[in-house]
């Protein structure tokens, strides 16, 4: 039998997200059925460095919220795995299960603002709590005793739904891991723009926004033309939604043509124009050259954003760009498309005919579809037409998603919940699904993994790091994240992590990449939407004989190139012989 | 030859290519006068399946050539004539009337006649057999179809249970369809729980023949370890029922000593041949949406039916091996439904079926040997087009699929599979030609054509598996059947339209990998 694969929580990082990933099993146990995300061996666990610290049992902030902190006899019940009888606590950010068995000890750390949604269920005095967690996963305890479960169950809903930020893991989170770099200090903003002073000097730095003074939403410091100074910036912000005006998000080396991003301009019913807007963005313009908007409304949802003091650029004071309308969606829709998917591959009863009417009817690979074309064509301006490209929406925070992100609101909420709040929106997990669709089509052109790609969207709804906390970087810095939590990069970046999240098949490339948008290029993506619904030992396996065969590569080069310098060098000592 | 012709690329807006049409006596040649690099299309006259005018455009005449292993070709020729004369030369080579016309028996690869019968050796299914343990005390290879008198489907060696003479043979052929008695197809060794195969009895509504129950119980018998076996019938039961009117239909339990009979719901010929007609008019839909293109995977019922016979070819695996019981198969002929159904169940049990030889050798027993009709299904010959069903394409995709959830558990990758795909309707070997074993040797087929094996096994290097963990890695397999399991194939249904694909091949990275390896290795031992 080959080597089974074998999936278990990491160490040296609290279990607090599943992040599955493949070691070998210790030799003496017998292979597990599968993967096994939050469930790990004791042994494993103590042979590694330690899970981190103990969460104190109750800190004075959750005691009232936890009427019930331990129960016995509790049996789960969660996916690929047997049911098991343990003990039950509940810790101010952790729901712990433990088998407590001698010869197999198993346990389940679960953070709370993973929990989506909770359902009880009586029979007689035996309690269920049906628990839906935002990695999609599903997991069910029996618990002895009505008022247990009650207690357990009401403790589990208030402490999933703080309400305060400084009351999450991150604030509470002590690492056990050495910290080789800190992550908030990885990508700085001053050193992003050395390497792109580098290559051009039409750029600058703005310090405009230092106390988040002109838009809140936006970072302290950003990149804008340099012919363009603070006081011309100050009027753009005026005429842009939330004062969100256009800035550099990425500069295309090859032709100096570049991406902005902004929200919708204030033009309103009467066409307010604003000047120095104008000159902005047409300082990116090489002379007689045009550049493309993307609005990613319909025009129809453009228009009608003119009546509440929005809009769209005019042709006739923007001639020499050319918008185009590439309609993604937003928001409510976006959730309810996951809600839709989500329970689509949760119901196994489906027979082919509904499985696939469901998955259509989700919508979620056309919303895909949507983004990945809209993308290419803003790729395409760029690299194909030489063109700039500005992108908005209206707000100008999910469609091109980088910095200012309102992760929080986007992400409070994952497919299972019933609030339905009018921010949510899986706006973040989209784009991870693009970039997999992107990486199927190019597994050579990706320094990272598909396992890289689910952590981050673990880590994005729940984690024991500050990096997805807050909503923007005035929110983050009023929350002193940096002083007061962690980073997830802070983990990321270290050797022991990155070789997990490392692709074999990366062969550095400058080359653009163009992926194919037909239906039948795209796939669900299993690696996050099947996950908890089928085994993936086989397809783990199969991750596992490749990375082999391309690393005894790696090393039988490595021998030959050695013996060759070893035989170069016997050489010269034979003719160095001779000559004398 | 014909000059000026364009060929539209169905995906793209580029430009259409332009060059000249060449037509030879087995392919069509298109050279593409307008691209740097010499680009040649060839397309093999037996692999059309239909052509068209289009009406007039202002580029020309248009002509679209679909083909049976799912090109499908736009030209647009200058000239109203040369069109018509293109159109009708093309009708005429790609439907040849005589079997002596089509390209097994033209072909000349320049191999000794010598090689060519050591090609056609290279199969044996006798071994097969040894390797199952047959002759034993239950099983043993008869001849009694030497002359075909028995059923003329059949191959002349056929394996039933030794506990049922000439008579009971021959008074259960009589009973069954077409003379198609039960026989062996796989004997599972762990536990000597067998998968026979048969057509449907004759039993109309009341209709019993002893012989054919004893035929039952003798294969029931041949596995002592179980008190009973299955009878599965692959048709759905409507279907089944309807037959009885005409004289045929299914087993009475009653009649039959501890037999559990089963219907697993299969649709016939004509329903597969609409579906993937539906399926392939989805593949080639202009810049459909994604709701269009799911909508019609749907409708097109085409991975309903994929999953129909997987689903029957794992019910078989498991009563076999955790059931520990025998199972009879049959549909209504036994050569369409309950050859994929057997062949996939054996593919599931036994690790050698999913090597380059063990699946060689599972096509010619379940499909060569066993008289599935790949002239008639695949339309070798002008003839019947309600003949014509994409049965061995459905078989070859459930291994495909079988690949997505296994990937290194097969010694060979997709390629292998096209390949075969491929052949079964090139006719340019003599495996799949004809309806039977009978034909087949009327046509002289091992001495006049050539045998595909060695060919593929030439190709090894570039159809294996890179991730294959060898033949002991992994014993039966149980797949998962869930609706979600199963993947549009893009790699065989739009096989051609290369920009769907992903533009970085994993597969082709692997194989580099492992020439790279082997030359490493012989460096470094040269250099040790």
């Amino acid at each position: 039998m080959p080597q089974p694969a074998f999936r278990f929580i990491a160490q040296g990082c609290p279990p607090a997200v599943g992040r599955p990933r493949v070691v070998p099993a210790p030799p003496s146990r017998p292979p597990r059925p599968c993967r096994g995300c939050l469930l790990f061996p004791q042994r494993v666990l103590a042979a590694g460095a330690s899970p981190g610290p103990f969460p104190l049992l109750a800190s004075m902030e959750f005691a009232e919220l936890i009427k019930t902190p331990r129960a016995d006899n509790v049996v789960l019940h969660r996916p690929f795995y047997l049911a098991v009888e343990g003990t039950l606590c509940l810790t101010g950010h952790h729901l712990i299960f433990s088998s407590r068995r001698q010869d197999n000890a198993e346990e389940l750390w679960l953070l709370h603002s993973n929990i989506d949604s909770i359902e009880k269920r009586f029979v007689g005095s035996l309690g269920t709590i049906i628990i839906k967690c935002k990695d999609l996963r599903i997991i069910q305890l029996d618990i002895p005793g009505m008022e247990e479960c009650l207690n357990i169950a009401s403790s589990i809903e208030a402490l999933s739904t703080l309400d305060s930020v400084t009351l999450m893991y991150p604030f509470f989170y002590r690492p056990m891991f050495e910290i080789v770099e800190d992550g908030w200090r990885s990508f700085l903003p001053d050193q992003e723009f050395e390497l792109l002073s580098s290559v051009t000097n039409e750029w600058r730095l703005s310090c405009i926004n230092k106390e988040f003074s002109v838009c809140p939403s936006y970072p302290p410091v950003v990149v804008v033309p340099k012919s363009i100074d603070d006081e011309a910036l100050r009027k753009v912000a005026m005429f842009r939604h939330g004062s969100r005006f256009p800035v550099l998000s990425y500069y295309h080396k090859k032709n100096g043509m570049v991406m902005m991003r902004s929200s919708q301009p204030l033009t309103g019913t009467n066409g307010r124009r604003c000047k120095e807007d104008e000159k902005l963005i047409n300082a990116t313009l090489r002379p007689g050259k045009r550049g493309y908007i993307i609005d990613t409304r319909s025009l129809n949802v453009a228009q009608q954003a003119r009546a509440k003091g929005g809009g769209f650029e005019q042709e006739a004071h923007y001639p020499q760009w050319r918008r185009i309308h590439k309609c993604i969606e937003r928001f409510n829709i976006l959730q309810e498309s996951l809600i839709k998917l989500v329970e689509a591959c949760n119901d196994q009863s489906h027979n082919m005919d509904r499985w696939l009417s469901k998955l259509e009817a989700s919508n979620w690979l056309t919303h895909i579809k949507e983004i990945l074309t809209a993308a290419c064509l803003a790729a395409q301006c760029i690299d194909r037409e030489g063109a700039s490209v500005l992108v908005h929406g209206t707000e100008g925070t999910d469609s091109t998603l980088q910095a200012g992100h309102p992760f929080q609101q986007r992400c409070a909420q994952s497919a299972y919940s019933n609030s339905k709040q009018k921010w949510e929106a899986p706006v973040f997990l989209l784009f991870l699904d693009c970039v997999w669709q992107i990486l199927r089509q190019f597994p050579c052109s990706f320094e990272f993994n598909e396992q890289f790609l689910i952590m981050l969207f673990e880590h994005a709804y729940a984690s024991q790091f500050g990096t997805f906390l807050g909503n923007n970087e005035n929110e983050r810095s009023k929350l002193k994240l940096p002083q007061k939590t962690m980073s997830l990069w802070s983990w990321v970046n270290r050797s022991e992590e990155l070789s997990k999240f490392q692709n074999p098949l990366f062969e550095a490339n400058s080359l653009v990449i163009w992926p194919s948008v037909a239906p039948q290029s795209l796939q669900l993506w299993e690696g996050v939407f099947l996950r908890w619904n089928r085994p993936s030992k086989f397809l783990d396996e199969a991750h596992e004989e490749m990375i082999n065969i391309i690393k005894y590569n790696k090393e039988l080069q490595a021998k030959v190139n050695a013996l060759r310098r070893q035989l170069a060098e016997m050489e010269t000592d034979d003719r160095m012989q001779e000559n004398l | 030859q014909v000059e000026n012709v364009k060929l539209l690329d169905r995906y793209t807006n580029r430009k259409a290519a332009n060059g000249t049409l060449y037509l030879t006596a087995t392919h069509l040649i298109y050279v593409d006068a307008s691209a740097e690099v010499r680009k040649e299309t060839w397309i093999l006259h037996h692999h059309i399946a239909t052509v068209e005018k289009l009406p007039l455009t202002t580029a020309g005449y248009p002509l679209l050539i679909h083909c049976k292993n799912f090109h499908v070709a736009h030209f647009v020729i200058g000239q109203e004539r040369d069109c018509h004369e293109v159109y009708t030369s093309l009708l005429k080579l790609s439907q040849p009337v005589k079997p002596e016309e089509l390209y097994a028996f033209s072909y000349n690869p320049k191999m000794s006649k010598e090689n060519r019968e050591i090609g056609w050796k290279l199969i044996d299914l006798k071994v097969d057999y040894q390797r199952m343990g047959i002759p034993n005390n239950y099983w043993e290879i008869t001849d009694v179809n030497k002359d075909y008198e028995v059923c003329n489907t059949y191959p002349p060696e056929i394996v039933v249970p030794r506990a049922a003479n000439k008579a009971v043979v021959v008074g259960s052929s009589r009973f069954r369809s077409r003379g198609r008695i039960p026989v062996l197809s796989y004997l599972y060794k762990g536990n000597n729980a067998a998968i026979c195969r048969c057509s449907q009895p004759l039993s109309g509504f009341s209709a019993r023949c002893l012989e054919d129950e004893q035929m039952l119980q003798a294969i029931r018998e041949a596995n002592p370890g179980s008190p009973f076996m299955y009878v599965v019938d692959t048709r759905p039961k409507l279907n089944a029922m309807a037959n009885r009117a005409a004289g045929k239909g299914y087993e009475n339990e009653d009649n039959y000593d501890n037999i559990r009979f089963k219907f697993i719901g299969i649709e016939n010929i004509h329903v597969m041949r609409n579906s993937l007609q539906k399926l392939l008019e989805v593949c080639e839909m202009k810049s459909p949406s994604m709701s269009d293109f799911l909508t019609g995977l749907e409708n097109s019922g085409w991975l309903r039916h994929i999953k129909a016979v997987m689903d029957a070819s794992v019910f078989l695996a498991k009563a076999v091996k955790d059931e520990k019981a025998s199972v009879l198969v049959h549909c209504s002929d036994g050569w369409d439904r309950t050859a994929q159904v057997c062949s996939l169940a054996s593919l599931l049990l036994d690790p050698f079926y999913r090597t380059f030889k063990g699946f060689m050798v599972l096509i010619e027993k379940e499909w060569i040997a066993m008289g599935h009709k790949f002239s008639h299904r695949c339309g070798h010959l002008d003839g019947d087009p309600k003949e014509v069903s994409p049965v061995f394409t459905q078989f070859v995709e459930c291994v495909w699929q079988l690949m997505q959830q296994f990937p290194c558990t097969f010694e060979f990758n997709e390629r292998f599979l096209l390949e075969i795909h491929d052949h079964v309707y090139s006719c340019q070997f003599g495996n799949f030609l004809g309806t039977c074993h009978k034909e087949r040797e009327d046509l002289k087929i091992c001495e006049k054509t050539h045998s595909l094996w060695p060919f593929l096994l030439q190709k090894k290097q570039e159809l294996r598996n890179p991730l294959y963990r060898g033949f002991t890695a992994y014993k039966e397999l149980q797949p998962n059947t869930l609706p979600f399991c199963f993947q549009f194939w893009c790699g065989m249904y739009n096989r051609f339209d290369k920009g769907m694909h992903p533009k970085q091949c994993v597969l082709d990275h692997l194989l580099s990998c492992v020439s790279q390896k082997m030359k490493l290795e012989d460096n470094a031992s040269e250099l040790e």
